[in-house]
């Protein structure tokens, strides 16, 4: 794979119909391009669904794809995102087994650290809430493997575009 | 409509019963002529060369399950070649979905590759729309195949539902008008280009642009080329006609391309089979690529100097309308006069004595045939024979399977051209191997009054194969000899269908004049040696320059 091989966002509205999504995950197996997570929820108009895929690919191939999932006759539209442009933020549940309980201060700082939340907690385990952009999460969970990790679920990133404000208009707000 | 019954779209069958002109009347307007196939993929190839004689939708049907896995090879084949076909097919009863049911399979998941959409309407209220949606899916901007996957209790349910006027699909609009600015530069780099070339491909086809093509051509003194899939896009007998370039393309046009100061690709996919190895394609060429479909900008080609997404036949007209006045008085006869040496045919093969060739053949029977007449081919060297050697004249007068290369295809596709065009003769040009693949449709042109010739170049081997193997594989002939049967003249008597075979260039021309004239359809053998190459040749990998030529 060439150099501008990067993690990549593709965001797409689409009619909330039935084989959409087969069809658009179809799609990139048939161009053997690895969905690296695939988010769909209903957006702000009723009857349309917002879907955001984050893949590994180079500029080219994501052009490529972007233009396939624009031709379906069910898209609406579909727009390339990154962190320059967009928000992007993904969910992940995490559980724990800590161990000994003389480290449970510790794992608390670091959830602290992570802004997380614990949701869940039992004599022998603790399910901890996480969001924010992919590589927080990844790094919460590299974290975690020190604490016992036991089980992951991530959501997969969401993203919308970011308005372009310069740092005195947010200054504003 | 082609196609064969079965249990689970029976009740779309007993509809058709009472349809007035159902079986051995001619296409009227009211009436559904149906025309049963031997063979689902044969409905399909037929609905197919209907529809690329007619530029109209050919709609296939086959039954769930088996009838319906059989069409999948002729949807395929209709979605490589962007032609529009709509397949009916039917579907167990919608409560036994999902159930592994006698005859069930997941007909709309495995054609989802291989169309434009599908339908699976659930509610007899559905169906007048998704019948309409297909039909208008289908025929506009790429046009390429549409299944419905009929349930069967829902094809039973009876309601009174309104045709609706139109469809909806927010997304899916025509296309964008060509846009200004890019028109004017692409006019620019036209005026100011010294050696063009222009590029048609099956885009030109499709949007039924030959004439603007032609136009345009005429006016900037520029050649054509075409891709295979373009092949008879722009008339092969034009002084300014360059002929098919690529794999098999004529020697003389691919070493010309790479000279053209700027190429003007309309409607081509730049498929491997015409650029060559792509890396070698034109390296010091501007490319212009005009495409109705935004997907095949940079898909093959990245290196594109300009693009312009459009109808063909729309920006064809824009281009010609913004280079009119800068054309005023130019003239480009030197390059003209470059191209026309180019386009001069390779000189005739002659047949070794004991046979006659292929080449031979092919161009013998483009002496006889009207320009009119409708040809479709097989796959192997046969086709190749016909890319080379077999002028195409007229508009949608030449099918042939391009981007699949499906054996099989060429007969049913006549049948079904000829139902299109009953007014021409229609005439396969086939192989031994390919023909066998679809021969039961002689079944179909007898007993449905069908008549077309197919003329088999027998060479009593998978031809192209067999060549492949000669060149790259050191003469290992594996698999590919297909011996002394059938006898052809006896299997077509044996259909009720006419046979001749034929050794000579006289025998030819009488057999072809006899079944021109004759009421049922003839099968022509002509034997040829099991040696013949398709020559020159673009080897895989190589650029357009480096083809091999004996
Ligand atoms: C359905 C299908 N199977 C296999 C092939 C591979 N194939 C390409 S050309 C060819 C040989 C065709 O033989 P024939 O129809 O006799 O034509 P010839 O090359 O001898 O002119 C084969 C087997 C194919 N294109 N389609």
């Amino acid at each position: 794979m060439s150099q501008d091989a990067q993690l990549r966002i593709i965001s797409a509205l689409v009619e909330n119909k039935p084989g959409v999504l087969f069809r658009i995950s179809n799609l990139f197996r048939r161009k053997s391009f690895n969905i690296q997570s695939i988010a769909a929820g209903p957006s702000e108009t009723a009857g349309l669904t917002r879907i955001t895929i984050t893949m590994f690919s180079t500029y080219a191939q994501a052009d490529q794809v972007m233009k396939n999932v624009d031709n379906l006759v069910d898209v609406r539209g579909v727009e390339p995102f990154d962190a320059s442009n967009a928000s992007v933020r993904e969910l992940a549940l995490v559980k724990l087994s800590p161990g000994a309980p003389s480290t449970r201060p510790e794992i608390m700082n670091c959830i602290e650290t992570f802004r997380g939340n614990v949701v869940d907690i039992s004599p022998e385990t603790l399910t901890v809430e996480v969001s924010g952009d992919p590589d927080k999460i990844n790094a919460f969970i590299s974290m975690a493997r020190n604490y016992g990790l036991k089980e992951v679920a991530r959501t997969g990133a969401v993203a919308l575009t970011r308005a372009m404000t310069t740092n005195e208009e947010i200054a504003k707000w | 409509m082609f196609g064969i019954p079965g249990g689970a779209n029976m009740p779309i069958y007993d509809a058709l019963y009472d349809q007035q002109s159902f079986q051995y009347t001619p296409l009227n307007e009211r009436g559904i002529r149906h025309i049963l196939a031997r063979h689902e993929q044969s409905a399909a190839h037929m609905a197919d060369g209907y529809a690329r004689a007619s530029g109209k939708v050919g709609v296939c049907m086959g039954t769930s399950g088996p009838g319906a896995t059989n069409l999948m090879t002729g949807l395929a084949t209709a979605y490589m070649d962007s032609s529009p076909v709509v397949a009916i097919t039917g579907q167990v009863p919608s409560s036994v979905i999902g159930t592994d049911g006698f005859q069930e399979t997941d007909v709309v998941g495995m054609a989802t590759s291989i169309t434009k959409y599908t339908f699976q309407p659930l509610r007899v209220e559905d169906v007048p729309y998704s019948v309409k949606a297909a039909f208008y899916l289908a025929a506009t901007r790429r046009p390429q195949p549409v299944l419905v996957d009929l349930p069967k209790d829902v094809q039973q349910m009876e309601d009174d539902i309104e045709f609706p006027q139109s469809v909806d699909f927010p997304n899916y609009g025509p296309l964008p008008e060509p846009d200004p600015t890019i028109l004017k530069t692409i006019a620019r780099m036209i005026l100011e280009s010294q050696h063009p070339v222009i590029l048609g491909g099956g885009g030109v086809k499709a949007a039924n642009a030959y004439l603007e093509l032609r136009a345009l051509a005429e006016l900037l003194f520029a050649p054509v080329a075409t891709s295979f899939m373009g092949k008879g896009a722009f008339p092969e007998n034009h002084p300014l006609s360059l002929g098919c370039m690529g794999m098999h393309g004529s020697e003389r046009t691919n070493k010309l391309i790479p000279e053209c100061d700027v190429l003007l690709v309309v409607g081509s996919r730049l498929s491997d089979r015409t650029t060559g190895k792509i890396e070698k394609f034109c390296p010091n060429t501007k490319i212009i690529h005009i495409d109705a479909d935004k997907a095949e900008i940079g898909k093959n080609f990245k290196p594109l100097v300009l693009s312009l997404v459009a109808d063909a036949k729309k920006a064809l007209v824009a281009i010609t309308k913004e280079v009119e006045a800068g054309m005023l008085g130019r003239h480009r006869e030197a390059w003209v006069k470059k191209a026309q040496e180019v386009s001069v045919a390779t000189p005739a093969l002659d047949g070794n004595g004991t046979y006659l060739s292929g080449v031979e053949t092919v161009k013998m029977l483009r002496r006889i045939l009207p320009p009119k007449a409708i040809v479709t081919t097989e796959v192997g060297q046969h086709q190749m024979w016909c890319e080379q050697h077999f002028q195409v004249i007229e508009p949608r007068t030449f099918f042939s399977s391009g981007g699949l290369g499906t054996m099989g295809f060429g007969f049913p596709a006549a049948i079904g051209a000829k139902i299109a065009r009953p007014d021409v003769p229609v005439f396969d040009i086939a192989g031994d191997g390919s023909f066998a693949m679809t021969e039961n449709s002689l079944a179909t042109s007898v007993e449905e009054d069908i008549p077309v010739t197919v003329v088999i170049l027998n060479n009593r081997m998978l031809g192209m194969v067999a060549q492949w193997q000669r060149h790259f594989y050191n003469s290992r002939y594996s698999a590919v000899r297909l011996g002394n049967s059938p006898d052809f003249v006896k299997l077509a008597e044996a259909y009720g269908a006419e046979g001749a075979r034929v050794e000579t260039i006289p025998e030819l021309e009488t057999a072809v004049g006899r079944a021109m004239r004759s009421h049922v359809t003839t099968v022509i053998e002509v034997p040829i040696s099991p040696e013949e190459n398709v020559l020159p040749m673009l080897p895989p990998g190589a650029g357009l320059k480096e083809m091999i030529v004996g």
